[in-house]
């Protein structure tokens, strides 16, 4: 009998992945199709993100996915001088939250030069392949 | 509620390579903290062993530790909120005198860092925030905290010499801490140009990893009579919260909300406020961490921390002295250790026994300490 297969999708997300198999693998599609995507609730309507399988308002009930759209604001940032271990080829980059009003989103920053970086500019998000064929999203001057 | 007082307090030196195991380590608070109280172990009802995971290979450490302290066959209790174990081990252990269920519990909390490397370390402090969504970008501490003072420093227009002046402040008394990792004197100057971590916060605005332990004993008020205890310390509030891990779900990056929760908890519990406080530990990991600490705590309104660093008020001759004991920042701060270490401070200083930093008559003292980045939030409150 063959053995189940197992659905390790997550393994992609990131330089380096810490999480395998998740019930929203589905967002590693999203980004190989170039979308950033977030889940909302089938009932309530809450939205999530980074996306969630479940809704903790209304247990049991399906979520939806949604793809991220339009531009966020930079709510803040940092510029990395050192990494923890495994991210070292990366250096220098910056992390960063974008708000969409109704959800942020925790990512890095694309290719604009730090120099350029002010809290409250337009950006938006967009998924990106890195050099060993893993995929993330980063964000990029609107 | 019944009362629960603090009988005994210790700490062992924050060191950079302790040169025994963990076991050993945690011993030497263990021991202080038993001197402090005159106590037998039959005097010890249970312990509560903190620390924070994967800094070193034993697994379940409770055991190991009570074991080597001859805390058997008492019930052992292992807690970890990352960097505010041993504040969460106070919790518990105040919730099991309180209770009835013990008559005297100790806290014993430790952290031998110096196990792995820095790099690792940073690795391992990046996967106490969201390891799903966030450690795959290449997270760590200094970062997390940097956004948050990027955020502040945009907020409210401070500067980077607001932060420095904290580590200043740090210094001046951490040379006078025998038990700091961290002794020498360090001028503003050699802040601003230290290296930058991750902007804006330096090497200079980070605290150093250090390996320590760190040990309370908290008993009911009976026991502390029939024990003889001559300064008992009462826990007056005790406050905790948290709130989400990964930095999308937070509401503001200027503050801690989870401070602001843990704080109003302890404040209504004690029936006290932010003036009646006389003295402060707070969870200093980085510069910004003690300038949200003053306004999250209500020392300060928003945006007016730097007003209180430049006018000096929270030095030791200062309106509300905070971290007159060097802070994470001089001290080290080994991850299950600080939290005892805090509280071993205040309790020091409402017994009149804190030595070179010890602030006047002090009557009710508080301890902040926070776990991961603003995820675990613990206010504690004292008073002689």
């Amino acid at each position: 009998m063959a053995k189940p297969e197992i659905d390790a999708r997550f393994k992609k997300f990131g330089t380096v992945s810490f999480t395998a198999t998740t019930k929203v693998n589905d967002f590693i599609d999203y980004l190989e199709k170039g979308q950033v995507a977030g889940t909302k609730c089938a009932k309530c309507g809450q939205v999530f993100f980074p996306p969630r399988a479940d809704c903790f308002r209304c247990p049991g009930e399906a979520v939806e996915w949604f793809v991220v759209e339009g531009t966020g604001k930079l709510a803040t940032f940092s510029e990395l001088m050192y990494a923890p271990i495994g991210f070292g080829e990366d250096l220098p980059y910056a992390i960063a939250v974008l708000d969409y009003g109704d959800f942020k989103v925790f990512g890095r920053i694309g290719q604009v030069p730090f120099e350029d970086l002010t809290i409250g500019m337009d950006m938006v998000a967009r998924a990106n392949e890195l050099p060993g064929g893993n995929l993330n999203y980063v964000f990029e001057k609107a | 509620m019944p009362k629960v007082a603090v009988i005994g307090v210790g700490q062992s030196a924050f060191v950079r390579g302790y040169p025994g195991s963990i076991r050993e380590l945690a011993f030497d608070a263990y021991a202080e903290a038993m001197a402090d109280a005159k106590a037998q172990n039959s005097d010890i009802g249970a312990t509560v062993i903190c620390s924070s995971p994967e800094y070193d290979k034993q697994r379940s450490p409770a055991g190991v530790i009570a074991e080597y302290c001859g805390l058997n066959p008492q019930p052992t209790f292992y807690v970890e909120t990352l960097c505010s174990s041993s504040s969460t081990g106070l919790k518990l252990a105040y919730s099991l005198v309180a209770s009835g269920l013990h008559e005297s519990v100790m806290v014993l909390g430790f952290q031998k860092m110096s196990e792995i490397s820095s790099a690792e370390s940073q690795e391992r402090m990046g996967r106490g925030a969201d390891i799903q969504w966030e450690s795959p970008f290449g997270t760590m501490m200094p970062a997390y905290y940097a956004m948050h003072a990027k955020a502040y420093l945009n907020q409210f227009g401070a500067s980077e010499e607001d932060l420095a002046l904290i580590r200043v402040k740090a210094a001046t008394y951490g040379q006078i801490n025998e038990k700091a990792v961290y002794r020498k004197p360090v001028e503003l100057q050699q802040c601003l140009d230290a290296d930058p971590v991750s902007k804006p916060l330096k090497v200079m605005d980070c605290c150093a990893n250090a390996d320590g332990s760190s040990c309370v004993i908290v008993a009911s008020e009976k026991r502390a009579k029939e024990m003889g205890i001559k300064k008992p310390v009462w826990i007056l509030g005790i406050g905790a919260a948290s709130m989400p891990i990964n930095m999308s779900c937070r509401e503001k990056f200027h503050g801690l909300a989870v401070a602001e929760e843990a704080a109003r908890q302890a404040y209504k519990m004690a029936g006290l406020g932010p003036k009646d406080i006389n003295v402060a530990e707070v969870h200093d990991c980085f510069t910004i961490a003690e300038m949200m600490a003053y306004e999250n705590l209500g020392f300060a309104d928003p945006g007016q921390g730097p007003a209180l660093i430049r006018a000096k008020e929270t030095y030791k001759e200062g309106s509300i002295p905070v971290n007159v004991d060097g802070g994470l920042l001089s001290k080290g701060h080994p991850i299950g250790a600080t939290g005892g270490s805090q509280v071993r401070t205040v309790v020091l200083q409402l017994r009149d026994e804190a030595g070179a930093m010890q602030v006047k008559d002090p009557q009710f003292g508080l301890v902040h300490n926070i776990g991961g980045v603003g995820l675990y939030g613990n206010v504690t409150i004292f008073g002689r």
